[in-house]
């Protein structure tokens, strides 16, 4: 069983500065063919100051920390058990390439349920751009799956 | 401005224009393991993924959830949304189409403007629930075309 103390913990804060070849990447990855997500000038035309991070976007971004694992080593999760279970994000102001994007990651919480052949992991992770204003809250929750948990 | 000009108020219940996609190949998915950052090798390496435990790769969900905010994006300006959240309820394996749908629940009046909630969902070719998601939409005021309200078009 995961350790419940590390409920409230912070994980490490880092920035991630946002490129425009990445965007214009994913863009392509998601089958996206409106040019405002991958042509400066399309971008430009719509009034936006360059290519915009799509709503999805912040959390391929919070996977750009120094240490994308921290998460799963701090919990001593193998990465071979784990499923994405649910992904929130709230929405305060755009993000635009070349924005420098600070992320700030707490463990919201860490429940089991089916006597613990699942468990739950919730990342909560504000998002902030180089002006210190709010660009999003991201909530991620991570299903672990405990095959030996359901025997017991 | 033009196209937010000619915005129309979606009744609730309406339906938005659904977006399919696939059959997912597995170009798709390491497309998408190097574009977002998500190098989890269950999504690309079939070795791996019979090491623990699949029959196969199975994409990520959260390929899926982009798929769906076109949905999304291809109605409204994105800055109108305010909130996203979605649960994935199945793995989607290589090979699957995708039908991804949102229908306007709730439509409610504010100070200046309107705000729009809507229920999403993607589905397989079996009709499999893949993800099951949420949103709200804020539409400005000034988004609605009057002109056209006072004339009586439509």
């Amino acid at each position: 069983m995961i350790d419940t103390s590390h409920i409230g913990a912070a994980l490490p804060a880092f920035e991630v500065e946002v490129e425009r070849g990445r965007l214009a990447l994913f863009a392509k990855a998601i089958g996206q063919t409106d040019p405002l997500y991958s042509d400066l000038e399309a971008a430009r035309a719509a009034g936006h100051p360059d290519l915009p991070v799509p709503p999805t976007f912040l959390f391929c971004l919070e996977m750009d920390a120094p240490d994308p694992a921290a998460l799963r080593k701090r919990l001593d999760i193998d990465i071979a058990r784990v499923l994405h279970g649910e992904q929130r994000f709230r929405y305060h102001r755009p993000a635009h390439a070349g924005d420098r994007l600070r992320f700030e990651p707490v463990i919201a919480d860490i429940y089991a349920k089916k006597g613990g052949a699942l468990e739950f992991v919730v990342r909560d992770t504000r998002v902030s751009n180089q002006h210190g204003e709010a660009v999003a809250d991201l909530r991620c929750v991570t299903v672990v799956r405990n095959p030996q948990g359901a025997e017991s | 401005m033009s196209a937010t000009a000619t915005f129309k108020l979606p009744a609730a219940d309406q339906a938005l224009p659904e977006l399919a996609v696939g059959p997912v190949s597995r170009l798709d998915l390491a497309l998408y393991c190097g574009a977002s950052g998500d190098h989890n090798p269950i999504h690309v390496d079939i070795d791996f993924a019979r090491r623990a435990g699949m029959d196969d790769v199975f994409a990520h969900g959260m390929l899926s959830m982009a798929y769906l905010g076109r949905v999304l994006t291809d109605w409204v300006p994105q800055s109108w949304i305010e909130d996203y959240a979605v649960r994935f309820s199945a793995i989607t394996p290589v090979g699957a189409r995708l039908r991804c749908s949102a229908r306007v629940s709730g439509v409610s009046a504010l100070d200046h403007g309107w705000r729009l909630r809507l229920v999403l969902a993607v589905l397989d070719q079996n009709d499999e629930l893949k993800i099951k998601g949420e949103a709200t939409v804020r539409v400005p005021a000034e988004a609605i075309n009057t002109v056209e309200n006072d004339h009586g078009e439509a």
